[in-house]
């Protein structure tokens, strides 16, 4: 073994000199300017990309938690006051949705204490199928019909959008605790119908605008469907 | 005549550059069993009739020899979007054509001109699906109302059940329709056939009649229900039995007679179960027997409200 190495040093010593003098004589040329390089040398910006990554790794989890939550919250401010922005559009993310999601869903669920679902409400996996089915079934529609705004855009918008039923949801029950009634009942649908309005006026500020002038109609009312029926399981919720 | 011979063999040849890269060229232009080239140039001009054996959608594209476009294929999401090439107008021209149909008005030649699409199809089949819930829900609730001692609850299994039923018939029966019809056509070359998507486009159309009469059954008067009933089914099987009188109208006496009316019977099938299932009639004075019967527990509501039906 040590024979060996001994015999490896003794051939490297030979022959690695020239080898080198080889490339030595390499590095006189100048390849740069004859064979044009493709792709992107971006050495300088990439130290600046990784050092940001660090930073935002390095960052205490509170202000990571933060931000996120200033951007959904952000985006809830977006919806609740629809303007023809593009803030919800360029910077999508997907946790306002499924926060919305979530609680519609455990909203919907009955309060009963003996736990039997008498094929009466919806049960959550039904409520979450509905709004997430619901929202790609729409999607695809609306690419397919030739609109101009990529998928988890329009996801993004669509679930978005929801926060107004959330809301009509949360009245609906403040209201059902003080016992059903016919007052309670039209008091309740016009809390819905308004919430449902505001919610189609909102997601079709930002959706219609994707989609061919002649084909706005077709794209909307989907949409319009996707959110009577969310209504609907608001208004027939009963404790 | 070789000047002739010369013309014809040239179209095929373009044809087939312009075709060479759908499967169809494949099997229409370079099959040696062709004997005529006329025969050969006729069958690539005129893609309806060859083309509906050969391949399904490929056939009304007489348009892609102008277009000069390759078909995409079914993988792609452009092959998809091809069919919701729709407009607003289009679609509601559609609708209308389906709302009333007379004699002679053949639905896929006037409305569809072979350009089917799957948006109408899709979108009134879930329409149908959540009105139908939605309406028997009312339904229940508007009887709570006159009759307190019903336990209304919010039978949401009834969309997941709805759903599946309006879906299943409106693209597995033209599938068996379309199935047939290719069967009895044989190897016959005749323009009449429809596509698949046709089918599927008559059937889905044909089923928007059902909405209005469903939001309709809301009135609670039974011979109401049933007129209206009878109305919606007599229009959309009438544009059923319409459209596909031209294709049948060929074959013998009896086959076209127990195709149009197993598609009547099917179409009336599903009316019929619809009502029955959604919209039990639930009786307005003697519900005296129904509460007693029935132990207080909230979760036999359906036998509860079958129970009036089989005393009454």
């Amino acid at each position: 073994m040590v024979m060996f190495l001994r015999h490896f040093a003794v051939v490297s010593l030979i022959f690695f000199p020239p080898i080198f003098s080889q490339f030595a004589g390499l590095s006189d040329v100048s390849i740069s300017q004859d064979i044009p390089i493709e792709g992107e040398i971006t050495i300088p910006s990439r130290a600046r990309a990784q050092e940001h990554d660090s930073s935002t790794l390095n960052e205490s989890i509170r202000r990571t938690i933060m931000r996120d939550l200033k951007a959904v919250g952000r985006k809830f401010m977006h919806v609740l006051y629809p303007r023809k922005s593009n803030a919800l559009l360029r910077d999508w993310d997907l946790w306002g949705p499924l926060i919305l999601c979530v609680t519609l869903a455990l909203m919907l669920q009955k309060s009963s204490i003996d736990g039997k679902n008498d094929g009466g409400g919806p049960e959550f996996a039904e409520v979450f199928v509905i709004i997430w089915f619901g929202a790609v079934t729409i999607t695809l529609n609306s690419k397919l019909l030739g609109g101009n705004i990529s998928f988890f855009q329009s996801l993004c918008v669509l679930g978005y959008c929801i926060l107004p039923l959330n809301i009509a949801m949360l009245i609906c029950r403040l209201l059902l605790l003080a016992g059903q009634g016919p007052i309670n009942f039209m008091i309740r649908l016009f809390v819905v119908l308004l919430m449902f309005a505001w919610s189609v006026v909102a997601s079709t500020a930002f959706l219609a605008d994707s989609q061919p002038p002649n084909r706005k109609a077709l794209a909307v009312y989907p949409v319009f469907l996707f959110y009577f029926v969310i209504s609907w399981m608001i208004l027939t919720f009963t404790p | 005549m070789a000047a002739a011979d010369e013309l014809a063999f040239h179209e095929f040849e373009e044809a087939t550059n312009l075709l060479a890269e759908t499967p169809d060229a494949a099997t229409t232009s370079q099959s040696d069993e062709l004997t005529s080239r006329e025969h050969v140039a006729v069958v690539v001009g005129s893609g309806i009739g060859y083309g509906a054996e050969v391949g399904e959608e490929e056939d009304d594209k007489t348009s892609l020899l102008q277009e000069e476009k390759p078909q995409p294929r079914f993988w792609t999401f452009d092959y998809y979007q091809s069919f919701f090439d729709v407009d607003t107008s289009q679609v509601l021209d559609r609708i209308k054509g389906s709302l009333l149909p007379h004699p002679g008005h053949n639905f896929v030649r006037h409305h569809l001109r072979n350009r089917p699409d799957l948006y109408g199809p899709f979108w009134i089949c879930a329409t149908l699906a959540f009105v139908l819930a939605v309406t028997g829900n009312l339904t229940l609730v508007l009887a709570q109302r006159r009759d307190p001692s019903i336990h209304y609850s919010p039978q949401f299994h009834k969309v997941t059940i709805a759903g599946i039923t309006i879906y299943c018939y409106a693209w597995l029966v033209p599938l068996a329709l379309w199935g047939f019809l290719r069967w009895r056509q044989g190897t016959r070359e005749r323009m009449g056939l429809y596509t698949f998507l046709e089918t599927v486009c008559v059937y889905g159309y044909s089923l928007f009649v059902f909405i209005p009469t469903v939001v309709l059954w809301l009135i609670p008067v039974q011979w109401i229900q049933w007129l209206f009933g009878a109305l919606a089914l007599a229009l959309s099987a009438a544009g059923l039995v319409f459209t596909l009188w031209p294709v049948v109208r060929e074959d013998t006496r009896l086959v076209a007679a127990a195709l149009l009316s197993t598609v009547v019977l099917l179409h009336a099938l599903l009316a019929l179960g619809c009502k029955l299932y959604f919209f039990q009639p639930l009786p307005l004075d003697h519900v005296v027997p129904a509460p007693q019967a029935t132990p207080p527990s909230p979760n036999v509501l359906l036998p509860s409200s079958i129970q009036p039906m089989t005393t009454s």
